[in-house]
């Protein structure tokens, strides 16, 4: 069976005693053994984070710019090493095991495939919005001059510890970065997901990148701890329970629940129709599983307008149908273990039961929200009717298309927004742009018709990598 | 006669396993004519005799007649009076009582007269004097608390002619720390307990090291202790594998003796199969101290049956001590069944781990 291993820097690939298989979701046929790091190990391998970092910085930032560059056409097209005995991965092996094993379309599996190939192909245009422009080259001797004045930047980390999730592909492409930025990296790939960390590892490496530029360690909770407490500088992503507990250190950066949100002005209620688009792929693309999918809708109460816009966004969603996983027009993801779908079922109904809100994909479906479609278990999409922002379904995200819409009185359409990761406005309303702009609570803003999935990669996403990285640090030379 | 501790012939083995088998049969009439004898035995067991429509003592010849016992609850050791559990044949001795670590709830309490010094004279007799050198000194990092381990090493390394240090670790407050995800603060504490150990390790002339595993590791990040004097480390812990095992031996403490035990209050103290570098297996298997002990391992959904060589069952454990008899006890651990072997002439269980349904409700930390 093919064996994923444990990739440790300079020491390459181990064979560990401890593994877990991977398991088709639909076919139950093993896909590959994958082994666990024991905790101690990671520990001792931080040992040599800074002999890591010093092989990065050996190479110019132009050079790492350009690997990355020849990683892009090796990560979507390439046939590359991936098993501890030297077997190779083409890119529809990839494909097939990625789908097999988290229950995403293969349709969904390629077209975040290519979210990473863009952020390979483009390094530069990446690292000049996160940097704002500074030359990579400052990375090289640590200081640059720009426009007369002398600028130079201190590594804050000899390696970047990433604590990976399993939900979609797509969020791996917001580390990738960090070699360009001379930091290698420390991967702990989701449970269901080694596949796209490690491959990514395998294109950097086969474009000419050196092994201590990416560690890789399927591990457990307490490996994971290893990570983020040895790290100089890490990313979590994790549920609201995991990242709360390190909400406080400043060398984690979180990636929790997205929260994400579109708002409907009272300016353009009227024209509600014209924004179905953006409001049916802010939920449902990418089968829903991303941060960036909107879980709520929020209306400046207009009559009934409101209710109309929600019907028909039910009414558009509920024609997304689950189909077999090798299906080119699949856009559900299904779910692994049945008994999740069933849990996350009955919390939704159970939360209808308790009433102030109705389901109204329930009618446009005809059906039930779970069903099973070549083994597998889906949940339908499903838009809830919420009479108040208070009600638990207004408060909900769950890992499919899945969205509350409720009305607010037009002045509090900006208020009470908590945490959001992105906020897409639909509205010309200067007052409201205003509020906007100054709410602290969004993380990233879209003014306009911009559904919340579209995600610009030379924009921070969640905090800013470079900033995460790097600080700026008083530097003079004498001439 | 046995050439080999780790191989025997199928003819030699055979006999060990029979002899054995008998061993421990007498072993169980012994016992239960010592508990169940309203002279000899205890509050607790001659109540609970008193309530059995047959005597224990007519109806038991063998360790597989403890069956109609039924099982031992784990609930009957949470709280007390403890004094039910003192055997009347040893009243008047200096009685200890040992708690478990609380993982499941209120600890289990135990009394504890000989024993301790027992399993761990036995144990000793596992220990080469190449590794733990006779008249070495020790130190214990670990749980000591209301522990049998604190004097059980203590004696252990008294019996060797050894003195032992110590440094305490509470395993208690390592589980709320993990349970609250406080793990800024569990690594705070690790510093604080191997800054400890780092002074007793410079300031004086230890061989012998007994420890669980991640305090070892945290240990080695701050000492070599090849180089600190340290020739052999006795380890223990449920969350011991393979792979850690082969780790400590290829990278942690290379050159260092490394024996994985697991022991505990309930039990005493099971031996491991040594370690054989020409094969390479680092999986580990325990042998409880039969006849003073055994492990059956037995299917999860039907205690009666014992599951087949090769097989994952759950540890059923019985103690069989004059001080503490606990027949057919269902613990929270799992494993494999493995065979007999020359050393050690009955059943082992291989990869003992927590039982997978308890996973998600029990926090091992540093323990």
């Amino acid at each position: 069976m093919l064996h994923l291993p444990i990739l440790r820097g300079r020491r390459g690939p181990y064979r560990s005693l401890t593994v877990e298989r991977l398991d088709h979701v639909t076919s139950g046929e093993p896909l590959a053994e994958v082994s666990q790091a024991n905790p101690g190990l990671i520990a001792l391998d931080y040992e040599s984070a800074p002999q890591r970092r010093r092989a990065l910085e050996a190479i110019p930032a132009a050079e790492l710019i350009a690997r990355c560059r020849r990683a892009a056409e090796l990560f979507m097209n390439g046939e590359l090493v991936i098993g501890a005995d030297g077997e190779t991965q083409s890119a529809d092996d990839y494909v097939r095991c990625l789908s097999g094993s988290t229950g995403m379309p293969e349709a969904l599996c390629r077209d975040n495939m290519s979210k990473l190939e863009f952020v390979f192909e483009r390094m530069e245009q990446v690292l000049a919005g996160l940097s704002r422009g500074l030359d990579p080259s400052a990375l090289d001797q640590g200081w640059t001059e720009e426009d007369g004045r002398t600028v130079s930047f201190l590594a804050q980390a000899d390696t970047l510890g990433v604590i990976l999730p399993s939900n979609s592909p797509g969020v791996h492409s917001l580390w990738l970065p960090s070699v360009a930025l001379k930091t290698p990296l420390t991967l702990k790939p989701g449970s269901r997901e080694p596949w796209t960390p490690l491959r990514a590892a395998a294109a950097l490496l086969a474009a000419g990148c050196p092994p201590e530029a990416v560690a890789f360690y399927p591990t457990n909770h307490s490996g994971a701890a290893e990570i983020l407490l040895r790290s100089g500088r890490s990313m979590l992503f994790g549920d609201r329970s995991t990242v709360r507990n390190w909400a406080d250190d400043e060398r984690v950066q979180l990636h929790g629940p997205g929260w994400s949100k579109v708002l409907l002005g009272a300016d353009q209620m009227p024209h509600w129709q014209d924004h179905l688009d953006t409001l049916a792929e802010s939920v449902a693309a990418n089968g829903g599983r991303s941060c960036v999918n909107a879980s709520g809708v929020r209306l400046a109460a207009s009559g009934q307008h409101g209710r109309d816009l929600a019907e028909a966004l039910a009414d558009r969603l509920a024609a997304i149908e689950a189909r077999p996983l090798d299906h080119p027009a699949a856009a559900l993801c299904g779910f692994g273990d049945r008994r999740v779908a069933e849990a996350l079922n009955d919390l939704i109904d159970r939360q209808l039961a308790t009433g102030g809100a109705e389901d109204l994909t329930a009618r446009a479906r005809g059906g039930d929200r779970l069903v099973e479609v070549d083994g597998l278990a889906y949940l339908l999409p499903t838009v809830i009717w919420c009479d108040d922002p208070n009600h638990p379904l207004a408060q909900t995200e769950l890992l499919f298309p899945f969205v509350s819409v409720v009305e607010v009185p037009p002045e509090d359409l900006v208020r009470g927004l908590d945490d959001s990761l992105v906020v897409t406005a639909l509205t010309q309303d200067p007052e409201v742009h205003r509020e906007l702009m100054g709410n602290r609570h969004i993380e990233r803003l879209n003014l306009g018709a911009i559904p919340t999935c579209r995600v610009s990669w030379d924009q921070p996403h969640e905090g800013n990598l470079f900033e995460h990285l790097y600080r700026q640090r008083s530097f003079q030379a004498a001439g | 006669m046995i050439a080999s501790p780790t191989a025997g012939s199928g003819a030699d083995l055979e006999a060990a396993v029979e002899a054995a088998r008998e061993r421990l049969d007498a072993h169980v009439r012994e016992m239960v004519a010592w508990h169940f004898d309203p002279a000899t035995g205890s509050p607790f067991w001659l109540e609970f005799a008193a309530g059995l429509d047959f005597d224990p003592r007519d109806e038991i010849g063998g360790y597989r007649d403890l069956a109609v016992l039924g099982h031992f609850e784990d609930e009957w050791l949470r709280g007390g009076p403890v004094r039910r559990w003192v055997p009347k044949g040893l009243e008047g001795r200096p009685i200890a009582v040992f708690e478990t670590g609380g993982t499941t709830g209120t600890p289990k309490s135990r009394v504890n007269i000989e024993d301790f010094r027992i399993d761990y004279e036995m144990f000793s007799d596992s220990l080469s004097d190449e590794s733990f050198p006779p008249g070495g000194d020790w130190l214990m990092l670990g749980p000591t608390g209301p522990r049998r381990l604190r004097l059980a090493i203590e004696h252990l390394a008294q019996h060797r002619g050894g003195i032992a240090f110590h440094v305490d670790l509470d395993p208690r407050w390592v589980n709320r720390l993990v349970g609250n995800g406080r793990l800024r603060e569990l690594e705070e504490y690790k510093d604080h307990i191997t800054d400890q150990a780092l002074k007793v390790l410079r300031a004086h002339e230890i061989r012998c090291l007994f420890t669980t595993p991640k305090l070892l590791e945290a240990l080695c990040r701050r000492i070599d202790l090849a180089k600190a004097g340290v020739r052999g480390i006795f380890c223990g812990g449920t969350e011991m594998n393979a792979q850690f095992h082969r780790f400590a031996r290829e990278e942690l403490v290379p050159g260092i003796d490394f024996v994985p035990t697991y022991g505990n209050t309930l039990m005493g103290l099971a031996h491991s199969r040594p370690f054989d570098p020409a094969v390479g297996d680092y999986s580990i298997v325990y042998y409880p101290p039969q006849p003073r002990a055994v492990i059956d391992l037995v299917d999860p959904d039907d205690a009666t049956r014992t599951v087949d060589y090769g097989q994952t069952g759950r540890v059923m454990l019985t103690t069989l001590t004059r001080e503490f008899f606990m027949p057919r006890f269902l613990e929270r651990d799992e494993a494999e069944r493995d065979p007999p072997m020359a050393l050690y002439p009955w059943d082992g269980v291989r990869d003992l781990r927590l039982w997978a349904p308890l996973k998600a409700t029990v926090s091992v930390g540093v323990y």
